[in-house]
């Protein structure tokens, strides 16, 4: 696609402490629609059904007491403002919507007009609205300018998650019909087909031998790929952006070597050919518990002993913090090893164990710095300490790397800021919002490849990868200045003999 | 028996009664609705006792809150700690003997409610000052702040300007306590002061005030970081389970 001149990559900021607030000014941002047939392959309905008001309110209900976190956060903002200048939307943007107070007034305008005494006496009062034609207009709008980031939760006093609520307002569009193409045809991709790009069985068998080519070629080595190996001890779930798309695959192949090194059989799964569960995007239990079930199958009819997901961010939150509670139990596997485990941990503990052997000085001609994915860093752990999800990256890149710098740590782990491509806002159509919601991430990568020279930005979630290769050109970065830490691993791996 | 006396005697009474029904409706409410999912915001405790030790930092020390702006920070704390000193002061109207303690804290207690008032005149000039702030503020937002501030200032007055007759107000609460209604001076101050409390006894449970029983609810702040090794399930998500295993095998082909 062509750069769509219609708007202005945004300048970075000579005042950070204030972001420029300006009305409006993303009221014209939204992705397309789904279509009938995205709605109904879901159980949703095709489109608006007739009583929608009363509908998006019965549903409203019907999480209220599903969900602790809903009730507990639309009843437990005091407006205090803590969370208004934490949104790197806002700060791209400056649309006062897409602070996180206001984006969830959005939907507790209408939770207290409907839920609430105050509300229902005194609305005009305490900022109650009913839901009407325009007010569903910004629901759809700016529910989809969140990706679910989290980052706004850090700085609550009550620890209220924006995702939440966004996730929320998101399933019960979906359910009065309004939902979001670019979500509903991917999770409707996955349910058909197994994977996001709808890459069916015999394509991913050519891709996977296509790989073993490359790397036979590239290095002598007869590195395996293997799809569908009954009686492999490792089910890798990766997400399938990592079979083609750039830097992505590069990172497929060192899982691929760092297996092969350790001398452990895997195998993917062609059923279940996908970490990614997009499902979380549009906040549906049901759909991300049908999605997850695929593992669990795949899992047992392949008669695996782990499962291992690769790099991807949402994936690993779904996978480290839900894939208990949507799949489990998971008391077939081999109890020794975490149900799941992440590539991360895998491959850490062999270069702490010697069970692989890095040369740094393979990837000489690169200076790096780290992108903590906003879902692993603030959604899941890695390893045995709190904050492992910080440490353990960072370790693999140091031990492939010899030069590595971290940015400005107000951007960094728990404070990391999203891609601005997260939350199922990749997607063309939502092109401007990306390119603005990158800002501040812009901001602290320029700051070190000024005062330190970096050259590449490692990042471990296929979205963050997609989303930077395309984005950074706006700010005058190559587009393959993003890459796969397992790439960096895998140019650093030294293959055969171990001693 | 003054008109007044019982007025704000029954007053008393009834908002007492409506603080607590709401507050326990609301918190059997919070704790009874099921958590789909394990949501603490990462890094979090891997046990529970470093799971109350991060609740005691966020409620002692509004942790997450100095991590986000520290002027917010500064006037929560002045506000919050103001208060609290404030509210334990109040309780030598309540006890007879007063309660050694509460003797010792007198003294700070007095202060603590410049430091309220003050800490409240900072949020108030954020909200008002702050376009961002401005932006998310409702009517409700700032009648809460008034309210306060009216029970902060006029407490004030009553203590160093136009003093009440003070043995008489707490022979009246100790009456409201043993259900013997007593006297209340009908100083002007006095009256908006017991009033404004009364109002705010009366919103605590149908307004955002509850907060404070809801970060204690805060999935995000109250889980521990334990989800690969226990599995946690909502009881209607078990059904979806249920389904899942009765229904003949899926093949994987």
């Amino acid at each position: 696609m062509a750069k769509a001149p219609t708007f202005e990559t945004p300048k970075y900021r000579e005042d950070r402490a204030n972001p420029v607030m300006v009305e409006g000014s993303m009221a014209h941002s939204q992705p397309f629609v789904a279509a009938p047939d995205h709605q109904t392959d879901l159980g949703f309905p095709g489109e608006l059904v007739e009583n929608w008001e009363e509908k998006a309110v019965e549903k409203l209900g019907d999480l209220l007491d599903k969900n602790k976190a809903l009730r507990v956060y639309l009843d437990s903002c005091v407006k205090c403002g803590a969370c208004t200048d934490k949104c790197h939307y806002y700060i791209g943007t400056g649309d006062p919507k897409n602070m996180p107070v206001a984006r969830q007034d959005l939907l507790r305008s209408v939770y207290r007009r409907n839920f609430t005494l105050a509300g229902k006496l005194v609305p005009k009062l305490v900022g109650a609205r009913d839901l009407d034609k325009n007010l569903l207009d910004d629901w759809y709008k700016y529910f989809h300018q969140c990706s679910q980031c989290r980052r706004c939760s850090v700085f609550c006093p009550y620890g209220i998650d924006t995702a939440e609520i966004s996730m929320a307002a998101r399933d019960i569009m979906d359910h009065i019909g309004v939902g979001q193409k670019y979500s509903n045809e991917i999770i409707a991709k996955v349910h058909k087909i197994g994977n996001n790009l709808g890459l069916p069985k015999p394509a991913l068998i050519d891709t996977m031998e296509g790989l073993e080519e490359d790397v036979e070629e590239d290095t002598g080595v007869a590195v395996r790929f293997p799809v569908d190996e009954v009686g492999a001890d490792v089910l890798l779930v990766t997400p399938s952006a990592d079979f083609f798309a750039e830097p992505h695959v590069d990172g497929l192949i060192g899982y691929a070597k760092v297996f092969h090194q350790a001398g452990v059989k895997w195998t993917v799964s062609s059923y279940a050919s996908e970490a990614a569960n997009f499902a979380m995007f549009i906040g549906s239990y049901e759909q991300m518990h049908k999605v997850a079930a695929r593992i669990r199958q795949a899992a047992l009819d392949l008669g695996v002993k782990r499962v291992i997901f690769g790099e991807c961010g949402h994936a690993w939150r779904v996978a480290y913090s839900f894939l208990n509670s949507l799949a489990g139990p998971w008391d077939f596997l081999d109890p020794r090893y975490p149900k799941p485990q992440h590539i991360l941990e895998f491959t850490h503990d062999l270069i702490k164990n010697g069970g692989i052997k890095l040369d740094a000085s393979a990837n000489d001609d690169m200076v790096l710095t780290f992108h903590d994915s906003c879902n692993v860093a603030r959604g899941s752990r890695m390893g045995d300490v709190e904050g492992g999800q910080f440490i353990i990256p960072r370790e693999v890149i140091k031990a492939s790397v010899n030069k590595f710098y971290d940015m400005d740590p107000s951007t960094t782990c728990e404070k990391t800021f999203c891609c601005g491509g997260g939350g199922g806002l990749l997607t063309d159509d939502l092109m401007e919002l990306r390119v603005k919601g990158a800002l501040p991430r812009m901001e602290a990568l320029q700051a070190v490849v000024d005062n330190h020279g970096v050259t590449h930005m490692a990042a471990i979630c296929a979205i963050c990868k997609s989303q930077f290769a395309k984005v950074m050109p706006y700010y005058g970065f190559p587009m393959d200045m993003i890459v796969s830490v397992h790439q960096l691993v895998s140019n650093a791996i030294i293959l055969g003999d171990n001693k | 028996m003054s008109f007044l006396t019982i007025v704000y005697a029954f007053g008393f009474y009834g908002a007492t009664a409506l603080l607590v029904v709401g507050l326990v409706f609301k918190i059997r409410q919070y704790a009874t609705t099921p958590a789909p999912l394990k949501i603490p915001t990462m890094p979090a405790p891997l046990t529970r006792q470093g799971v109350v030790l991060r609740m005691a930092r966020e409620v002692m020390f509004f942790e997450s809150l100095f991590k986000s702006n520290k002027w917010i920070w500064v006037f929560g704390v002045l506000f919050h700690a103001g208060l609290l000193l404030v509210v334990l002061r109040h309780l030598r109207y309540f006890t007879e003997p007063v309660w050694f303690w509460v003797v010792l804290i007198q003294p700070f207690g007095i202060y603590a409610g410049f430091a309220m008032v003050a800490g409240l005149a900072g949020l108030w000039a954020r909200r008002i000052l702050v376009d961002r702030v401005r932006y998310i503020s409702s009517p409700s937002d700032h009648l809460m702040l008034a309210l306060l501030s009216g029970i902060g200032v006029s407490g004030l007055m009553m203590k160093f300007v136009v003093h009440t007759d003070i043995i008489a107000v707490k022979a009246f609460f100790l009456g409201l306590l043993r259900f013997n209604i007593q006297p209340l001076p009908q100083d002007p101050a006095l009256l908006l002061h017991l009033g404004l409390v009364l109002v705010l006894m009366i919103v605590f449970p149908y307004s955002k005030l509850l907060h404070a029983p809801g970060v204690f609810f805060s999935p995000s702040r109250n889980q521990v970081d334990d989800a690969r090794d226990k599995r946690h399930l909502a009881p209607w998500a078990a059904e979806l389970d249920a389904a899942r295993d009765n229904a003949p095998a899926t093949p994987a082909e």
